[in-house]
């Protein structure tokens, strides 16, 4: 990230159009560069003009609001007055709330069952479909079917699925002489339920990226490893695994990130419900910002999941960087 | 669909070609082909016909594949009566907005830093693409309360539809992928533009856009498909109901609307999203890889 020098800008645009230059005649020293230093100036401003509204935004709408929201978690915030220092206040309340924990787990839990679902299962169809010669089109805009809906639409069709009286899910498991369940109902299948949803409607992003990855592997690859006697699974593992091995670490971290904040699953299927089995960081700090208007503990309940996601970010980076 | 040109994957050819390897294949093929179809495509045919059904037929515990009975009004009850119509031209309002702000903001800015290049633009853009490792749902307060009260501006945005659309105009990803396409275009282009007389903004209309039709063609469609799937932030910038999305609305009704007029609604919600990915497929898959694959 080097700043492009003055001198540089001025001498590229300077030799543009040398051939059209019309004027005094140039002269050493100062004089050669004053019509250079304007110049460069004017081109300056006018690329600072195209800029202009996106440098607008990105200040009021991502750099002003991050620089506020880390500051926002030691403030207590009405719309009444002016905001007010509170120093740790917001976050010893938060503390002091039991369901701060509860959702930390709940959501450690859903992310921990994301991955178990959602690493195993786009892989799996991945590696399957890379080895099929006939429909794979179709199976490939199948399986992002489910990605283009509006995740709304999505939990309210899968609500109806989870529905104890004429839901789907029951039905099919009448058909099989399995037992109903009480999908969102339970306690401990609640949030499965939830993780079942999310996988859905999400597993069709990794596995088209997994499918371009396996497409780049070099084929000479599992030719030699059969020579050398391998069987599939072998290849699977020896070959297969470790030239995917840095797309699956990449996935899995935005995977991780991406599951910790996850809000519109719980908001409409259960509410956060049973008996906050589902309550969620992001659902928690919803309720803390925009239930009951207290800004200060939910910037404070924020900061915290930027510090987690963080710690994954910073990883995440420095794997991207090794590689490019 | 005619098998693609072979390239040699983890199955051998000669393997493929043994009698237990075509046996397998083919169970495969059929397995995933069926298994795919139930899984992803069944649920959107529940949703469209379960539309159609009567509400009775819903209710009944004893569920049916084929409606027994077609309503097909419930339609046009869910556009009208239930306002539902309001609420789609409200989300089409929103995402072509979007996207017209993020064309014009993002390319002009992609502009700027690929081809125009100004003192510190390197900075700026670096820290564009710093906001990209930012998890939106940690700057959901502070941008809220932003939008509440824009500083400098001191305007309130709240129940105006730029709540939406100057947010995300913000997009560093859409500026990332717009510059790297831009930086390709040789310069040379760009400069015979100039010595024919034509001004920045010219080359850039006349030189720069048309050759990025695919790149703008990715841009386009994320910035439609985000504003159309979003949920939570319409839901808090526009408590307004009369100003609402379809996405939103459809989850306030939820409770209160008719189950065929609810999947109604879902299927309107859900249709531009479908038609745009079945025109556009090849864009969508090609934007996605771009996004994540290219460390």
């Amino acid at each position: 990230m080097s700043v492009q020098p003055l001198s540089d800008a001025a001498e590229k645009t300077a030799g543009d159009d040398g051939p059209r230059r019309s004027g005094p005649r140039p002269r050493r020293g100062a004089a050669i560069l004053n019509p250079r230093i304007r110049r460069a100036v004017r081109e300056n401003l006018v690329a600072y003009l195209f800029l202009a509204a996106g440098v607008l935004c990105f200040a009021l709408f991502s750099w002003y609001p991050i620089v506020r929201g880390a500051l926002l978690g030691f403030q207590q915030v009405t719309f009444a007055e002016p905001a007010r220092w509170v120093g740790l206040d917001n976050f010893r309340r938060l503390f002091d709330d039991p369901l701060f924990l509860t959702a930390w787990q709940n959501t450690g839990y859903f992310t921990l069952l994301a991955l178990v679902f959602g690493f195993a299962a786009p892989f799996a169809t991945a590696v399957v479909l890379n080895e099929l010669r006939h429909g794979r089109s179709y199976l490939r805009m199948t399986v992002y079917l489910p990605v283009m809906l509006p995740p709304i639409v999505t939990m309210l069709l899968w609500r109806q699925f989870y529905d104890p009286g004429p839901g789907l899910f029951n039905s099919v498991l009448e058909v099989f002489r399995l037992p109903a369940q009480q999908w969102l109902e339970s306690e401990n299948l609640a949030m499965v339920s939830l993780v079942l949803v999310s996988t859905w409607a999400n597993m069709g992003t990794t596995t088209l990226i997994y499918l371009a990855a396996l497409g780049g592997i070099p084929g000479e690859l599992y030719e030699a490893a059969e020579l050398d006697g391998a069987s599939v699974r072998q290849r699977l593992w020896h070959v297969t695994i470790p030239q995917m091995r840095f797309i699956l670490m990449i996935t899995l971290l935005l995977q991780v990130i991406g599951t910790m904040q996850v809000f519109v699953e719980p908001f409409v299927l259960t509410g956060g419900g049973p008996d906050d089995a589902t309550v969620t960081v992001l659902l928690l700090l919803y309720r803390y910002a925009f239930v009951y208007n207290d800004f200060g503990l939910a910037s404070a309940m924020s900061t915290l999941l930027f510090v987690v996601l963080g710690l994954f970010s910073v990883v995440y980076l420095r794997l991207t960087r090794s590689k490019g | 669909m005619a098998a693609e040109t072979p390239v040699r994957t983890l199955i051998a050819p000669a393997e493929m070609n043994r009698r237990t390897g075509r046996f397998l294949y083919r169970f495969v093929l059929v397995a995933t082909l069926t298994g795919f179809t139930v899984a992803f495509v069944f649920p959107l045919y529940w949703m469209t016909t379960g539309a159609v059904k009567s509400s009775s037929e819903l209710a009944d515990q004893n569920l049916s594949l084929f409606p027994r009975s077609w309503h097909p009004e419930s339609y046009a009850d869910a556009w009208t009566n239930v306002g539902l119509g309001q609420f789609f031209l409200n989300t089409l309002l929103l995402a072509f907005g979007a996207w017209l702000t993020q064309l014009l903001i993002d390319v002009s800015a992609a502009y700027a830093l690929s081809k125009l290049r100004p003192v510190l633009g390197n900075v700026v853009l670096g820290m564009m693409l710093a906001t990209l490792m930012l998890p939106v749902s940690a700057l959901l307060v502070p941008t809220y309360l932003t939008v509440v009260d824009v500083p400098l501006f001191h305007v309130n945005l709240i129940n105006t539809p730029f709540a939406i659309w100057l947010p995300a105009a913000a997009n560093a990803f859409n500026i990332f992928i717009l510059k790297r396409f831009f930086d390709q275009i040789p310069v040379e282009l760009l400069d015979s533009a100039r010595i024919d007389g034509a001004g920045t903004l010219r080359v850039l209309i006349s030189v720069v856009l048309p050759l990025s039709r695919p790149v703008l063609a990715v841009v386009s469609i994320f910035a439609v498909v985000g504003v159309w799937k979003d949920f939570l932030w319409p839901m808090l910038v526009l408590p307004d109901e009369a100003k609402q999305p379809i996405t939103v609305a459809l989850n306030r009704l939820s409770e209160f609307m008719p189950a065929n007029q609810l999947l109604a609604g879902m299927v309107m919600a859900s249709i531009p999203l479908l038609v745009l990915f079945l025109i556009f497929q090849r864009h969508i898959i090609a934007g996605l890889t771009a996004g994540s694959l290219k460390g």
